[in-house]
């Protein structure tokens, strides 16, 4: 586009560029098409995202405290989480093998978390003591509820050193 | 009997309705030939003329037509098996072990599947690898070469996709494990597993998930690019014949 010399300052004072109808057109429909692509895409993705899921809750009440003694490792088979006592406090440790998602199982005489899987060995607090696990298993966030009882939310997951103190 | 099937199709030839439907009859020079192969929508992606080497064995050993023939044959057995199977839980388990014992030639259409499955994933590979070795994807034919590896993940995305279906404990743990490596994308990982599975766990919304992507979306892409891919054979000159092909 030669703009520069047929083109002299607009009255105006803007610079406009000189714009064909045909460019103009093809631009207002490429930001037009642009538009709806995202739009769809986003609209697709929210589609394909489920608001209500028919499983098991990830938030789940684990009872009185009481029902553990301290410095014990309790597995919850059903929720696959270890609720851990120590003389500190309460923490929730994942059963899920970070390595490939198998359940790990609690060996009290030996006074370890091992994965029935590939061997890997954890803490009794999750941290690892050898592979082929990555990571140390994550603490899920522990609360207790109005009416004294455990709540463990499995989707958040909080740092490991902190414990619930009761 | 020979003669007169043959005057049979003559006359059959003759009518208005057979040359309705094929314009290009009577094709007696190479023009009228390429012309009835070109103006037909089943023979139209074929070449019009082939190299004779390129259709000896060692060119190609076959390797690609056979991957489309296990196509072919999953496209059939899958069909069929869709009559009997409900892609809900614990139903899959119970379809699966029904066309296993209780459907008549269940377990023939079942293992005819699952076979040829696993057989073209061996087969596509082995093209893969023979297309490579024989330099396929230098030009003209670069093209082709990245729509066959496209081929490829579509090939392996059917096989995982169809790997849930069954529904017992080497699906559950094969798709977990799987799913699992999404989430360690950085940033999105979580969110593509969790619209991968239609939840947090693999559970009843992956299976029905999986089974939409395994009978009608990939299919239909792997229809689509197996049609490309046959069809730019043709416009890129044919197969990739080398010189040496000619001995022996």
């Amino acid at each position: 586009m030669s703009d520069e010399k047929t083109d002299p300052a607009p009255a105006n004072g803007d610079s406009l560029r000189d714009v064909s109808r045909r460019d103009f057109l093809n631009e207002i429909t490429l930001g037009a098409l642009t538009v709806a692509g995202v739009g769809s895409a986003t609209l697709t993705y929210r589609f394909l995202s489920p608001k209500v899921l028919f499983e098991q809750s990830t938030t789940f009440r684990a009872g009185d405290p009481d029902l553990y003694p301290v410095n014990s490792v309790t597995c919850l088979q059903d929720q696959q989480v270890f609720i851990v006592r120590t003389v500190a406090g309460f923490y929730a440790v994942s059963a899920v093998c970070t390595h490939l998602g198998c359940i790990t199982q609690w060996k009290p005489e030996e006074n370890i978390i091992v994965c029935p899987c590939h061997g890997s060995e954890f803490e009794p607090d999750g941290k690892k003591i050898q592979g082929p696990a990555a990571h140390s298993q994550p603490h899920y966030a522990i609360n207790l509820t109005a009416d004294g009882e455990l709540e463990v939310d499995k989707l958040q997951t909080i740092e490991a050193d902190k414990v619930l103190k009761i | 009997m020979g003669a007169s099937f043959h005057s049979a199709l003559q006359s059959l030839r003759a009518t208005r309705g057979w040359k309705s439907i094929f314009r290009h009859n009577s094709a007696v020079t190479n023009r009228a030939r390429s012309l009835a192969v070109r103006g037909n929508l089943l023979l139209h992606w074929l070449p019009v003329k082939v190299k004779d080497r390129s259709l000896r064995v060692r060119t190609t050993y076959y390797l690609g037509s056979m991957s489309l023939m296990l196509f072919v044959i999953l496209v059939v057995s899958g069909v069929l098996l869709m009559f009997y199977y409900h892609p809900t839980t614990p139903q899959a388990y119970n379809d699966m072990k029904d066309l296993r014992f209780v459907v008549t030639n269940g377990v023939l259409m079942r293992n005819l599947h699952r076979v040829a499955a696993q057989l073209m994933v061996l087969l596509v590979f082995c093209h893969m690898f023979h297309v490579f070795y024989r330099g396929g994807y230098k030009p003209p034919h670069e093209f082709n070469w990245v729509v066959g590896i496209v081929l490829l993940l579509l090939t392996l995305a059917l096989s995982y996709t169809g790997y849930l279906l069954p529904w017992d404990q080497l699906a559950f743990w094969a798709i977990t494990v799987g799913t699992n490596i999404i989430s360690s994308v950085p940033l999105i990982g979580n969110k593509v597993r969790f619209v991968v599975l239609g939840g947090h766990v693999v559970g009843e919304s992956t299976v029905l998930r999986f089974y939409v992507l395994h009978v009608i979306i990939l299919p239909l892409l792997a229809f689509l690019f197996i049609a490309l891919h046959i069809w730019r054979v043709q416009k890129d000159g044919g197969l990739t014949v080398a010189s040496k092909d000619d001995e022996g």
